[in-house]
């Protein structure tokens, strides 16, 4: 039978622990702020990109490209982008299933990884990945060096033809609730969503370009370019996504503290309650037994 | 007829960094300058290290960037400047600047064959272009410790 100071005792370590539950969820929320400006600071640059690449793109009539060429699938690399650091609910986790489900279907060819994050790296290395390349502690200022490093690691290869497709598995920031995991193809390139053109577009096309340098010159810089930035994107979505994560996780740690308080400090009256009655009987029945 | 003002769009990978409605554009084109008024025909250029400047239509809203590699666009009445680095003259931190240069160029004069040379007369220009715009539109030439 636990006494009251056993419950007292329980009572102020699991009060710590909300303590630094809630100030690791503030935490989460302030970074998760600055997280998000970054990532929609950085949109006009990818979409401006996006959108000179397919109009230079749809004005050559046969694109050529070593990052345009289409080879069988035989040997894929897969960059996965996790968290760096846990307590971030099922994150990390959820990240790497994403990750196994797409693979399930390749595990007959060769595949590589490139892991973004420690989190990410330890536990692909424990389940016997082949690494490319490996980035960690990159994630908490995520920065347009990183990406072009990852780039070009990528491009490298695949332009030796060592690699015959990439892609990128990451955690794309939706709203704080709901995560949305997401797999797309860095190379082959395939800049054209015809579902994407605006109609101002569609109208622009028909005018050439004077162009300052040759077409393929320009293609040749703009091409490694976008998938810089189709990486710094996916970076900047996956560092919000595991802020919003944590700050989730770390609200409902607080809660559940707050819950677990409340039991104990319920019990403990029980206890004290008890205690208080059974004296009372003893005194009531010494003092009968005394007259 | 002709549009008599153009919208310029500058964007680097962090962030967008201007969107304003001018009357004329330079830009560091990489073969050269290239001054752009409304109504330019469709164009697509790299750009160089250099300065870009911008005048807008009342003449106080001008202003002048650093600008180091990237592309632009000229499409209609629109300029967009895809901008690997961009910098504003003021927010330039010429002190940095200075003590890059001073360091590519006590790498250049070393005379040590095993240095990346491309990548350190880049680093050059880069630094010198900081400087040049930072200096030119601050007003007096700052000194540096």
């Amino acid at each position: 039978m636990p006494t009251l100071l056993d419950f007292r005792r329980r009572i102020r370590s699991v009060k710590n622990t909300q303590q630094i539950t809630r100030a690791m969820k503030f935490v989460a929320a302030a970074r998760l702020r600055r997280a998000q400006e970054a990532a929609l600071a950085a949109r006009p640059y990818a979409t401006e990109l996006a959108r000179v690449l397919r109009s230079i793109m749809s004005r050559i009539d046969q694109p050529e490209h070593t990052l345009l060429a289409r080879r069988p699938e035989e040997r894929i690399l897969v960059v996965i982008l996790t968290g760096e650091r846990g307590l971030a609910g099922a994150f990390n986790s959820n990240i790497l299933r994403k990750a196994n489900e797409f693979l399930r279907p390749y595990k007959s060819k060769k595949i590589s990884v490139i892991p973004v994050g420690k989190k990410g790296r330890d536990s692909l290395k424990k389940a016997g990945f082949t690494f490319a390349a490996e980035y960690v502690n990159v994630l908490a200022r995520v920065n347009f060096g990183t990406a072009r490093d990852i780039a070009s690691v990528i491009t490298e290869l695949y332009a030796k033809e060592e690699i015959d497709a990439v892609y990128i598995v990451f955690s794309e920031f939706k709203t704080v609730m709901t995560p949305n995991l997401v797999v797309e193809k860095l190379l082959p390139v395939e800049p054209t969503r015809p579902e994407e053109e605006t109609k101002e577009e569609k109208a622009s096309a028909q005018v050439d370009y004077i162009y300052e340098q040759p077409k393929e010159q320009l293609l040749d810089k703009l091409l490694p370019r976008y998938v810089e930035t189709q990486i710094l994107r996916a970076m900047l979505e996956s560092s919000a996504a595991e802020h919003a994560a944590r700050m989730t996780a770390m609200e409902s740690a607080t809660k559940n503290a707050g819950d677990v308080i409340e039991a104990l400090t319920l019990h403990m009256n029980k206890v004290r309650q008890a205690a208080i009655t059974k004296e009372i009987i003893e005194i009531v029945s010494g003092a009968s037994s005394t007259a | 007829m002709l549009p008599d003002s153009i919208e310029l769009i500058i964007v680097t990978p962090e962030k967008q960094l201007l969107r304003e409605s001018v009357v004329e554009v330079v830009l560091p084109g990489a073969s050269g300058q290239l001054g752009i008024l409304p109504g330019h025909a469709p164009l697509i250029t790299e750009l160089g290290i250099g300065e870009l400047n911008y005048r807008g239509a009342n003449g106080n809203d001008s202003g002048v960037m650093a600008i180091i590699q990237g592309f632009a666009e000229v499409l209609g009445d629109r300029v967009t400047v895809l901008a690997e680095t961009a910098e504003r003259a003021a927010e330039i931190d010429l002190a940095r600047a200075e003590a890059a240069k001073a360091r590519a160029e006590q790498r250049l004069s070393a005379g040590d064959p095993n240095i990346d040379f491309d990548r350190v007369s880049i680093s050059l220009q880069r630094a010198l272009i900081r400087i040049q715009v930072a200096r030119k539109y601050r007003g007096a030439p700052v000194e540096t410790h």
